[in-house]
């Protein structure tokens, strides 16, 4: 079995990656663990979106937009199901399943493995996930909440930087 | 049917037509939930159950951990802590002796000006004592006054609390003064109550003696001993001490008081700067007539019991 393969587009080719087994289910568990867990002991963890990193990184690897949606949703689902009671399920998952979709689709045309690259589309990703649990708030549950703001610009940045180095540790991962 | 329009649609559209349809269920689902008010609980219990493991064994792990860390890593600032406290806590003891210090002195010498005050007629000095006999066999002080104050031999020296003793010698820069516990030491004195008067003396203990006073006189264990002024060296009604051991002996009652200054802890003393007989009533009688009204030492100044002189 290819461990890798070309995915060509026009002139182009970019490598689909694969993991060991397990990878994937582990790093979601692991994710939402530390997601539930670490915020008791360190309030401030609580502004990083583990499931959220960790469903950019998968759709930009695996590059097939089909199962990225579907892992999106499934993360999405969990964090849902282990979120308050404001939170009904499907929030997150609507979410997570958009970014997911978008992540693999763009992981499919571009170069994703520069850091500098990374980082980008972790802060736009932060955003478009944000802006899709508002317009859910808003429209389906009537919840107002803010497009955006400083919190959320400083959520993203930091987001994005530890979507850098957590992204370099999920590498290591992949099949070679 | 739905296979067969999935199968219709170009690979390329599948996930987006994917992506709809589960973001459409997602949509779906969240509108059940709004309109039946309810939370999807069984999924929250599955998730939840499943995940909920993991967060205990991981608190408590968090915890071992962090006390681990803190218990035995993290003591670089604990130590450095405890040093600063044990520091801390050595400068405060010591400053709350200099401020317990400073607080009986300042006790000492507020009863010191109340008794000044309060006889402002009679001449007295504040003395501080500045060292004790060389010998244990003689019980005597030195102050820090002499004769360029004015003190001279044989002047009665007090404290608010009684008689301390009186001088025995005078030198140009200090004094010393024979306590009341010396053996050679005597004060003019009397029952505060029954009025019988007896010269009190020191027998080179902490309690003193009280004489001639007659096995048929009555004395009570706690009754307060006054002087009598018969000695001129000391006013009249001065604290002395009370009646401590009360013993028949032949022919007079074997007496011993406790002074009324503590004499075994003396810092300041009052010198009364006369050799004339004083009269500490006339004195108290001028500040109580500025007063409101009589004080109790007044009033026992004017007591009508007679004095009586103890039968030799």
């Amino acid at each position: 079995m290819n461990d890798t393969y070309d995915l060509r587009m026009g002139e182009s080719h970019i490598e689909v990656h694969k993991f060991r087994g397990g990878a994937i289910v582990a790093a979601t568990i692991i994710a939402l663990f530390l997601q539930t867990s670490v915020p008791v002991h360190f309030p401030k963890f609580a502004i990083l979106d583990l499931p959220l990193l960790i469903t950019i990184y998968f759709g930009l690897s695996r590059r097939n937009p089909s199962t990225g949606l579907l892992l999106g949703m499934m993360i999405g689902l969990l964090q849902d199901s282990l979120s308050g009671p404001t939170v009904p399920i499907g929030l997150y998952g609507i979410a997570k399943t958009i970014i997911g979709y978008l992540a693999s689709s763009i992981g499919a045309r571009l170069d994703t493995e520069h850091p500098i690259a990374r980082f980008a589309l972790t802060v736009l990703f932060f955003g478009v996930h944000q802006g899709v649990v508002v317009l859910t708030r808003r429209l389906l549950l009537a919840q107002p909440e803010p497009w955006f703001n400083l919190h959320l610009a400083i959520g993203a940045a930091v987001n994005a930087v530890v979507g850098v180095f957590l992204f370099m540790l999920l590498d290591r991962l992949r099949k070679n | 049917m739905l296979l067969d329009a999935m199968v219709a649609i170009p690979s390329r559209h599948k996930s987006l037509v994917l992506l709809i349809g589960v973001v459409v269920l997602q949509v779906l689902f969240l509108a059940v939930q709004i309109r039946r008010d309810s939370q999807g609980r069984l999924i929250r219990v599955w998730t939840v159950g499943a995940v909920t493991p993991f967060e205990r064994a991981g608190a408590s792990g968090v915890g071992g951990i962090r006390g681990v860390w803190n218990h035995y890593f993290a003591l670089q600032h604990t130590s450095r802590d405890n040093e600063r406290l044990v520091q801390e806590n050595a400068e405060l003891k010591l400053q709350l002796v200099q401020l317990q210090n400073k607080a009986d002195e300042a006790d000492r010498l507020a009863k010191l000006l109340n008794f000044r005050q309060s006889h402002q007629n009679v001449p007295m000095l504040g003395a501080r004592v500045i060292g004790a006999s060389a010998d244990s066999a003689t019980q005597t002080i030195f102050l820090d006054r002499g004769e360029r104050d004015g003190i001279r031999r044989n002047m009665g020296v007090i404290t608010p609390d009684g008689v301390v003793g009186k001088v025995s010698e005078s030198y140009r820069d200090t004094a010393q003064v024979l306590l009341l516990t010396d053996k050679d030491s005597g004060v003019g004195a009397m029952l505060a109550a029954s009025r019988i008067q007896s010269p009190v003396g020191g027998v080179g203990e902490p309690l003193l003696a009280m004489k001639y006073v007659a096995n048929d006189d009555t004395v009570a264990i706690g009754e307060r001993v006054v002087t009598s002024g018969m000695d001129r060296i000391f006013p009249r009604d001065l604290p002395v001490g009370t009646v401590a051991q009360i013993k028949d002996g032949n022919p007079f009652k074997q007496i011993r008081l406790k002074p009324a200054a503590n004499l075994e802890s003396l810092e300041d003393v009052i010198v009364l700067l006369t050799l004339q007989p004083l009269d500490l009533t006339k004195s108290e009688k001028e500040a109580g007539s500025a007063s409101s009204g009589p004080t109790s030492e007044t009033a026992k100044k004017d007591s009508p019991v007679p004095a009586k002189t103890a039968k030799p």
